[in-house]
């Protein structure tokens, strides 16, 4: 019971602050589920992003649905869900029905202004973070898997910025790749 | 705010049940379907509102997709038409994670899935890097909001900051660079060109 609380509370918070979608709040699970929690550790953490992308549905609720189901089964998922879910439903109606002009505000744009950079570089520090945990950025030395990481990974960035390749496709081309390299 | 009386919560409930499973790539892949279904189809929305909701559903913290349903169906029918509306989107994205999510909790040690699974790996980080490379162009305007990027990489991986803090600390310090710039008698560029066009383009990038 403890657990499904837990849970239910932290998707509630990173709910609350999740701007800019997806991938910006990586850092902000990794410091919940990972560092705080231990619900499961950076490897477990960063294939749960792999599968949320690849999944149909927003990235935020997707990984929520994850993280709750292995941590606590059907009910974990539940609650995650509902915790990522709520704070979207109450901020809306409230922003919908009392600030109804809020963004063209001056304020408004000027804070956005000052946290597009932050939500920016959360997403560069997620970029960095994973690149190491997965050995794109070799941190135990150099072997043969280390080229072929990073040769996957160039390959799939000119793919997305040259031919701009739906993420989809991307992923679905890494998993062969990964078939082909590493059986 | 009227509640739309020719409208039904099934209706909507069904039209947002319909999209969920054609969302790959986060929420911004939902807004061309939206105006298909909701601004070309039936004509609930205008365009002008239209733009006003993503605005808006940018404005507020969560996913895009989840955002725009709320609001959505919050102007159409409501508290319950929000309900409904978000409800549609949340069902099958999670009854599709959980079958995903046991499949994969199955294969994940088969030699060939944990093979495929390591190219996955190159490739999320590639997807990531992208993404950071799409939202640092619009949000990167001059100086200031580069160095606030880089200040916030280095916050989170060297004094390991909490991310929340970070959201908070952006926004004061969008606030008050502006304002001292203002009272210097300084212009700032608040928001990049291409932001306005930008849904089109619409995987990836999402958010803000």
């Amino acid at each position: 019971m403890q657990t499904l609380l837990d849970l239910f509370v932290t998707f509630f918070m990173i709910g609350m602050v999740s701007y800019g979608g997806g991938y910006a709040m990586i850092p902000i699970m990794q410091h919940e589920v990972v560092d705080k929690f231990a619900w499961m550790d950076l490897q477990q953490f960063s294939d749960v992003i792999a599968i949320a992308s690849m999944s149909p549905g927003p990235i935020a609720v997707n990984s929520a649905v994850m993280i709750g189901f292995q941590t606590q089964s059907w009910l974990g998922a539940v609650f995650a869900v509902i915790g990522i879910v709520l704070p979207t439903f109450l901020l809306c109606t409230i922003v919908a029905t009392f600030f109804y002009k809020i963004y063209q505000r001056k304020t408004m744009k000027a804070a956005f202004y000052g946290l597009r950079p932050v939500i920016a570089g959360f997403i560069a520090y997620a970029a960095i973070l994973f690149a190491m945990k997965n050995g794109v950025i070799p941190t135990t030395g150099f072997s043969s898997k280390t080229v072929f990481m990073i040769g996957i990974f160039a390959g799939c960035l000119f793919g997305l910025m040259k031919y701009r390749l739906h993420p989809f496709f991307i992923l679905l081309g890494a998993g062969i790749m990964g078939i082909v390299f590493f059986t | 705010m009227n509640p739309n009386e020719s409208i039904r919560n099934t209706e909507l409930f069904t039209i947002f049940t319909k999209m969920s499973p054609l969302l790959f790539g986060g929420g911004f892949s939902m807004i061309p379907l939206i105006e298909k279904a909701m601004m070309e189809r039936r004509k609930w929305i205008s365009p002008r509102e239209m733009a006003e909701i993503i605005a808006l559903a940018e404005s507020v913290p969560g996913a895009i997709a989840i955002n725009c349903a709320a609001i959505i169906g919050y102007r159409l029918k409501g508290i319950k038409g929000a309900i409904v509306s978000m409800l549609g989107v949340v069902i099958p994205t999670f009854l599709m994670m959980i079958v995903i999510g046991i499949f994969f909790l199955q294969f994940k040690d088969h030699p060939k899935v944990a093979a495929a699974f390591q190219g996955i790996r190159a490739a999320i980080v590639a997807i990531i890097t992208y993404a950071a490379w799409k939202v640092g162009r619009t949000a990167i305007l001059d100086k200031t909001t580069l160095a606030i990027a880089i200040a916030s990489i280095a916050l989170l991986y060297v004094l390991g900051v909490h991310p929340a803090l970070m959201i908070i600390l952006g926004m004061v310090t969008g606030i008050v660079v502006v304002k001292i710039r203002h009272m210097l008698g300084l212009f700032t560029t608040l928001e990049h060109e291409e932001r306005k066009y930008k849904y089109r383009d619409y995987y990836i990038g999402d958010g803000i």
